[in-house]
């Protein structure tokens, strides 16, 4: 009994790590760039964000002043000054001469280099370099030490991003693609879905499977024709070929498989005697739907409105091959892409603007998750 | 920009008022050519039928319509293009099909989507399943699951940047700042450049991939789980069957169906994936995939729309029997309606 107890005991705690580790790595990555994004940009190269609310100490290089700077001191040859010159001063905690030992000596402590020659570097930067003799050579003593700098924490990454570069405008620009394309799909959609699913018509069933097999059609299958379509509309008319609403009605082609799949299953639910008793009553099929369809289908319609405005929010590749790449076009996704490739390495930039592009859908995520979710179980569990 | 905001302001009302003037105004219509109140019984009888045949097209028609112009029309032409040199102007058979297949970089990518179809929809649905089963058991299972699950609300994009910020690296012996390089650094290993490292940088990418798509898994399985009637466990513990066998041999086979929706979604998703290589590695390092590398040939030179056209046939043909499937699965359910 006490062994079974004490069996179950250590399983359950074991779920509970395993399930803590699950947790941990899917949000360790995201966590990551959000405490990144809030750091100061040379604390980011500087040391791991896992380290930020350490102070964060690096290990730098520098060259002390060349034998031209030296001055004759109680018969001693004297170099003094400090590492840090004119700029920011940081906290020195050791130092030493030799790139294999960095850390040698403590700051505050004078090394002995040999000849009677002695360095004493304090942890202001500060240093005394001097020497029996005169010093010789065109370049200075190279010397290593560890440095440290408080945390510190701002939002100047985000003034930066959102205002100089260009960051601020992509939202705008997501924003634009975004909202018209999730709400235009809805109606067109809704009315489909319900003659789908109540009237009686030749080719219904025909159509049905069309549909659903249009929802696994690639998108890479529409490109090149929609591009050649677009941009032969765009001679004729003698229009731009990439406009807000070329893109607004390509989403809305993309997403309406979906739409209709997703609200017809929902709308065939309905209860059958609703719609026979409103019949009866002489509703017409258009009474029928725009006092009791609609209204009834609600939370079918917010899950489907969440999942277009993620799903459009999040694209990148329709937004490169039906919109621009200039300021007043670019999206949050492919003004991203662009800096992964024109800001490499400047994560305080990247991680940013990642959080930026991402924070939307997370709000949107967590404050309509029920209907997120209910949407991906009707979607993706193929019902009726 | 104001302006912007403006016209995207007037298309939502001019784009919804539309809709519904088009959809009410055409109902008025028809009931105004084919009266049903107002006039004599056969007469009324012989027009709401009329009404019957028209309405629903009046009902399907602009959906018809949007979707024959942007997924149906489209469908046709790639597949003619494909065999049409780069301008689209002259016919030249087989021959994008015969580059395709001779070509270094294509063949490459059809083997990296291969790894890719065999690794990340098996270990989606793997983690997925282990995870809905694990968090089932604990009081805070729903919070780790919305956690879990939350990476499926971020873009490729984002979740490449997510992930390239992991993935940095910096010479040995310097601070990594990347989390994969500190961890390997601090348990003595040397740090790599993880995305440029031949054939395993390909699973480097899927990492970002199977990070995104295992909430799903795991929401879809979770629910399916929560079907499996008490009883069957029940009766499985009874039995003194292990937590094992009852995962193996009473919960994974009463699921199956939903397994392999699953597996089947995430397998068409991996197909199209474009953004996490564009991103990432933009197909250096042979990392390319087939659905980036339709991308680049669309623009390459001035663009080569044949030989793209043929790179997405081949994407769409991989797709044609989960189509297939998936129609018959649901003719099966809707059969009687």
């Amino acid at each position: 009994m006490t062994a079974k107890t004490g069996k179950s005991f250590a399983s359950r705690f074991g779920v509970h790590i395993a399930v803590l580790v699950f947790v941990a790595i899917w949000t360790v990555p995201t966590l990551g760039i959000l405490v990144s994004s809030l750091r100061d940009k040379d604390q980011i190269i500087a040391s791991g964000w896992w380290n930020s609310f350490a102070s964060s100490s690096q290990t730098e290089a520098g060259r002390l002043p060349a034998a031209s700077a030296q001055a004759q001191k109680d018969g001693k040859f004297v170099i003094e000054g400090n590492i840090f010159g004119d700029g920011a001063k940081r906290n020195i905690s050791a130092f030493g001469v030799k790139s294999s030992a960095p850390t040698q000596y403590a700051a505050g402590t004078a090394a002995d280099l040999g000849d009677g020659v002695s360095l004493l570097m304090n942890a202001d930067g500060s240093f005394v370099l001097s020497s029996p003799k005169a010093f010789e050579g065109e370049r200075g003593q190279r010397v290593y030490f560890a440095s440290s700098a408080p945390p510190k924490f701002t939002t100047d990454n985000y003034q930066t991003v959102l205002f100089s570069e260009g960051i601020g405008r992509s939202f705008m620009n997501s924003l634009t693609v975004t909202i018209p394309s999730t709400v235009i799909p809805i109606l067109i959609a809704a009315f489909a879905a319900y003659a789908l699913a109540w009237m009686r018509f030749p080719g219904r069933a025909l159509l049905i499977a069309v549909i659903i097999g249009l929802l696994v059609v690639p998108l890479q299958m529409s490109l090149i024709p929609l591009l050649k379509l677009y941009n032969g509309v765009g001679s004729f008319f003698g229009v731009p070929s990439k406009t807000y609403l070329g893109i607004w009605l390509a989403h809305t082609g993309f997403g309406l498989p979906f739409a209709i799949y997703l609200l017809r299953s929902y709308i065939a639910g309905l209860p059958r005697e609703i719609m026979e008793s409103a019949r009866i009553d002489g509703a017409s099929d258009f009474e029928i739907f725009v006092k009791i369809v609609l209204p009834l289908s609600f939370p079918v319609l917010a899950s489907f409105a969440i999942f277009q405005f993620l799903w459009v929010w999040n694209d990148l590749l329709v937004a490169m091959v039906f919109l621009g790449t200039e300021a007043d076009q670019i999206v949050l996704t492919a003004k991203l892409n662009a800096l992964l490739g024109s800001r490499g390495g400047d994560w305080e930039i990247l991680t940013t603007s990642a959080f930026v592009t991402i924070i939307v859908p997370l709000i949107v995520f967590f404050s309509l998750q029920r209907y997120f979710v209910r949407g991906l179980l009707a979607g993706s569990v193929k019902g009726g | 920009m104001a302006a912007q905001i403006f016209s995207a302001i007037f298309v939502i009302i001019v784009g919804v008022g539309g809709c519904v003037a088009y959809f009410w105004g055409a109902n008025k219509l028809l009931d105004v050519i084919f009266p049903s109140r107002g006039v004599s019984g056969t007469a009324a009888v012989d027009n709401l039928r009329r009404q019957g045949l028209v309405r629903p097209w009046l009902f399907v028609g602009p959906a018809m319509i949007i979707l024959t112009i942007y997924l149906i029309y489209p469908v046709v032409e790639t597949l003619r293009l494909s065999f049409l040199d780069r301008g689209g102007a002259s016919f030249v058979g087989l021959a994008n099909y015969e580059w395709a297949f001779g070509d270094r970089e294509f063949r490459n990518s059809i083997l990296n989507n291969i790894v890719w179809l065999a690794v990340v929809p098996a270990a989606c649905t793997f983690l997925g399943l282990i995870i809905a089963v694990l968090t089932d058991k604990i009081w805070w299972g729903t919070i780790a699951k919305s956690l879990i699950f939350l990476p499926l609300a971020i873009s490729f994009v984002g979740a490449s940047v997510i992930w390239k910020f992991i993935y940095e690296y910096r010479g040995e012996g310097q601070v990594q700042i990347g989390l994969l390089n500190a961890i390997i650094q601090y348990f003595g290993g040397q740090p790599q450049v993880w995305i440029s490292l031949p054939f395993w940088n390909n699973f480097f990418l899927m990492v970002i991939l199977i990070w995104i798509q295992t909430g799903f898994a795991m929401v879809i399985l979770s629910s399916a789980l929560r079907g499996i009637p008490e009883e069957t466990l029940e009766a499985a513990v009874i039995d003194g069957a292990n937590p094992f066998q009852i995962f193996w041999k009473i919960m994974v086979p009463q699921i199956w169906g939903t397994i392999a929706v699953v597996w089947t979604t995430i397998t068409i998703l991996v197909l199209k994936v474009f953004d996490i290589v564009l991103t990432m590695t933009n197909g250096q390092w042979n990392s390319q995939v087939l659905a980036n590398l339709m991308f680049d040939w669309m623009f390459r030179g001035g663009g080569d729309f044949g030989r793209g056209a043929t790179i997405a046939i081949i994407i769409m043909i991989a797709v044609i029997p989960i189509m297939v499937w998936n129609i018959r699965q649901a003719n099966k359910e809707t059969g009687g309606h």
